[in-house]
């Protein structure tokens, strides 16, 4: 594999909270890629630290008590995390971009979308002033709304959700950048407004060709988009792999528990499957051991004590836990699930 | 009270409507309605879960506060056990919340920060004066270890708990007065799904233990269909299909339950089934289109759909759908 094809590697990544006078890591040891024209989803549940992993890539992270403590950001193969502000500032938006779950955080509610369309490309594009408005009015084309000759004059206030989150991926893209990072970019709108907005943003990948980044807690969602997906519980990543893989061949315990919990149409089930507990809050995170060991239905005492690293089970497929440890000794007898 | 003829059902709803009145100008006066609930009939039969399944918006904790009588009713009828309790108030209505219930979806909101589990739990019970005084400690701890919680959970405050506990507590709250119908108004929405799991499951075993009857509100289908017996899809104010879970899954009739049902990604690679993508948005509620609610929207509309108003009518064996197209 060579290795320009990698757009985005995230290596070791640490970021860190300070809450009295304390750093607790939101993401503990975080390594993942992304390359060009993939589509890539990470997958948890609330609280295992999916929104600060994207923060730190886009440097947005509360500054006042939110850093990255430890690993690289590269893309490109250039490392994002020693750039200044307005180094990044030139990556922002233009060959980075992102789209949050709210699309108000990304409007401003006192501005026309016509004005506020026009700004990013005349800070991020060389276009004449005279063909920018015409522009603003093709991107709003493109994300599927018809009247963009009228909705430019109009305010954030006067759309629904799923147009406004329409209006946001028009300028996320209005650069056409190599990276799309999504957080959870449907999860406010209904499932039909869902399913326009994310056929659109797998239209818009395979015609820009870029890549996506999109963080979503809807398994059907990932089985839906992703090409490759990554799984985070706790600030890490138990397990990584392709789309098809994760689904039929699950392997961390924590994987196969949430794909069994969830209801599924097609099936009659009496009971749902469940995961007992729930995630340890960044305060009470294990210190040592596996971070999902009071939850883990196949947890042996060592969990506790031996702290899983991420690793290779076979090509193209890891996980982070003492099963899969080729290191481990075997006890008799033991299957391997 | 009637001795009720169709003695299957619960509860019984008819031509419910419910608007609330828009304001506007230096007098606020009444310049128009919201038709959150514009008509919806169905009955509960007793014992069973029926599902209310709708997008944001169109109606569906308005109908549950309704049907609890949490509101008044704009217009319809509501009959409880056969006894027609549209109108009642004062003393009647207090008895009747007794026998309905209702679980909500934010557990942080509804429950009172300040209270100890333990009151928050026996105060529907001190309230009507059920539960003699010994007896009401041990009748709480009872009611707190049937939906999962420790028994020291008694002394402690909501804050303690994470969401799926307290979504527990107000579980233990609804169930205190052994109630006869629960509306559970999206009660695992907030929940992630590993915690959701196990909310639902506990909503089901203890509906079959007390032999509960279940209004479960939800706009995930997939949810609403693993806990339901019956489904009725909701659009803009109107119930517009009735089914069994399966049927209505398997056999959708309604253009937008098939939209619906399509739109549901499936957390499955392999099958990555044809969604049906609908065009526009929801109309507002205030002014609903004329003819059917659905058809500016609808992909199989004709032309008399912008006209005429489509009713429930029964289209299969217990199978009930609101379109012109069966007509
Ligand atoms: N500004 C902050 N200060 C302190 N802790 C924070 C801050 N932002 C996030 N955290 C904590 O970091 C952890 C990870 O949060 P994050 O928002 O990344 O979760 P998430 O996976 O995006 O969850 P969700 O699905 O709810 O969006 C949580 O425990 C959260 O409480
Ligand atoms: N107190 C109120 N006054 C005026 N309009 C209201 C009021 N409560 C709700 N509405 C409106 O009535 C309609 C139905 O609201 P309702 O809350 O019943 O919908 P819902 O199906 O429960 O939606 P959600 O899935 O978002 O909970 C909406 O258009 C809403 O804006
Ligand atoms: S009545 Fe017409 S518009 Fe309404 S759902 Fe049926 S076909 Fe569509
Ligand atoms: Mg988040
Ligand atoms: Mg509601």
């Amino acid at each position: 594999m060579s290795n320009n094809e990698k757009l985005l590697e995230i290596k070791n990544l640490h970021t860190g909270f300070d809450i009295e006078g304390k750093t607790y890591h939101a993401v503990k040891d975080v390594s993942f890629d992304v390359k060009s024209k993939e589509v890539v989803c990470v997958v948890g549940e609330s609280g295992c630290g999916k929104s600060v992993m994207s923060l730190s890539i886009m440097d947005l992270l509360p500054k006042h008590n939110g850093k990255i403590d430890k690993g690289q950001i590269l893309f490109q193969g250039k490392d994002l995390v020693p750039l200044n502000t307005k180094e990044m500032n030139s990556i922002r938006g233009k060959d980075i971009s992102m789209i949050f779950q709210e699309p108000m955080t990304a409007l401003n509610p006192v501005l026309t979308i016509g004005f506020q369309m026009d700004e990013v490309l005349i800070n991020h594009t060389k276009l004449k002033i005279e063909d920018i408005r015409k522009k603003s009015i093709s991107l709003l084309k493109q994300v599927g709304i018809s009247r963009g000759e009228q909705i430019v004059h109009e305010y954030p206030h006067q759309l629904s959700g799923g147009m406004r989150q329409r209006v946001v991926i028009a300028m996320a893209i209005a650069c056409q950048p190599k990276l799309l990072i999504a957080d959870e970019p449907t999860t406010a709108l209904d499932v039909t407004v869902q399913a326009q907005i994310l056929e659109l943003i797998q239209n818009i990948q395979e015609e820009v060709g870029m890549a996506v980044l999109m963080i979503t807690h809807d398994l059907g969602v990932v089985a839906e988009m992703a090409d490759r997906v990554v799984v985070m519980y706790a600030g890490q990543v138990v397990e990584e792999s392709d789309v098809d893989r994760i689904f039929y061949n699950p392997q961390h315990p924590y994987t196969k528990a949430l794909l069994n919990s969830i209801p599924r149409l097609e099936e009659e089930q009496e009971e749902l499957n469940t995961i007992k507990g729930i995630v340890p809050s960044l305060k009470n995170m294990p210190l040592e051991g596996c971070r999902f060991v009071d939850r883990c239905p196949e947890a042996m005492p060592e969990c506790k004590k031996i702290t899983p690293r991420l690793g290779e089970t076979e090509e193209g497929h890891s996980v982070r836990c003492i099963l899969y440890d080729a290191s481990r000794p075997k006890s008799e007898g033991e299957v391997r699930l | 009270m009637s001795t009720a003829k169709n003695s299957d059902f619960l509860l019984e709803i008819k031509d419910l409507k419910k608007y609330y009145p828009v304001r506007g100008g230096f007098f606020r006066k009444k310049i128009g309605d919201v038709k959150a609930v514009d008509n919806i009939s169905l009955e509960l039969k007793k014992g069973e879960t029926f599902g209310l399944v709708g997008e944001s918006g169109c109606g569906k904790s308005t109908a549950g506060r309704t049907i609890t009588r949490l509101f008044k009713p704009s217009d319809g009828k509501i009959l409880f056990e056969g006894r027609d309790i549209t109108n009642i108030r004062g003393r009647e209505l207090r008895n009747i919340r007794q026998d309905i219930q209702m679980v909500f979806q934010d557990p942080y909101a509804s429950l009172n920060p300040k209270m100890m589990v333990g009151s928050i739990v026996s105060e529907p019970l001190v309230n009507y004066g059920r539960g003699s005084e010994g007896k009401l400690k041990e009748e709480v701890m009872n009611l707190l270890t049937k939906v999962g919680l420790p028994e020291d959970a008694y002394y402690k405050y909501p804050h303690e708990f994470s969401g799926g506990q307290r979504q527990r507590i107000g579980i233990a709250r609804a169930l205190a007065l052994k109630p006869k119908l629960i509306v559970a108004d999206e009660p695992v929405s907030a929940l992630d799904v590993s915690v959701q799991s196990q909310v639902l499951n506990l909503l089901k075993s203890l509906q079959k233990e007390f032999d509960l009857t279940l209004l479960f509100i939800a706009h995930d289908l997939s949810v609403v269909k693993h806990m339901s017996d019956r489904i009725g899809v909701m659009y803009l104010g109107n119930l517009v299909e009735v089914a069994d879970a399966d049927e209505i899954y398997r056999n959708p009739k309604h253009p937008y339950t098939k939209a619906l049902i399509s739109a549901i990604p499936q957390p499955d690679p392999r099958n990555k089934s044809k969604r049906i993508i609908l065009s526009g948005d929801v109309p507002s509620p205030q002014n609903p289109p004329k003819g059917c609610p659905f058809h500016p929207r609808c992909p199989e509309a004709m032309p008399e759909c912008s006209e005429k108003r489509p009713l429930l009518k029964e289209v299969n064996n217990n199978h009930r759908a609101s379109c012109l197209l069966y007509e």
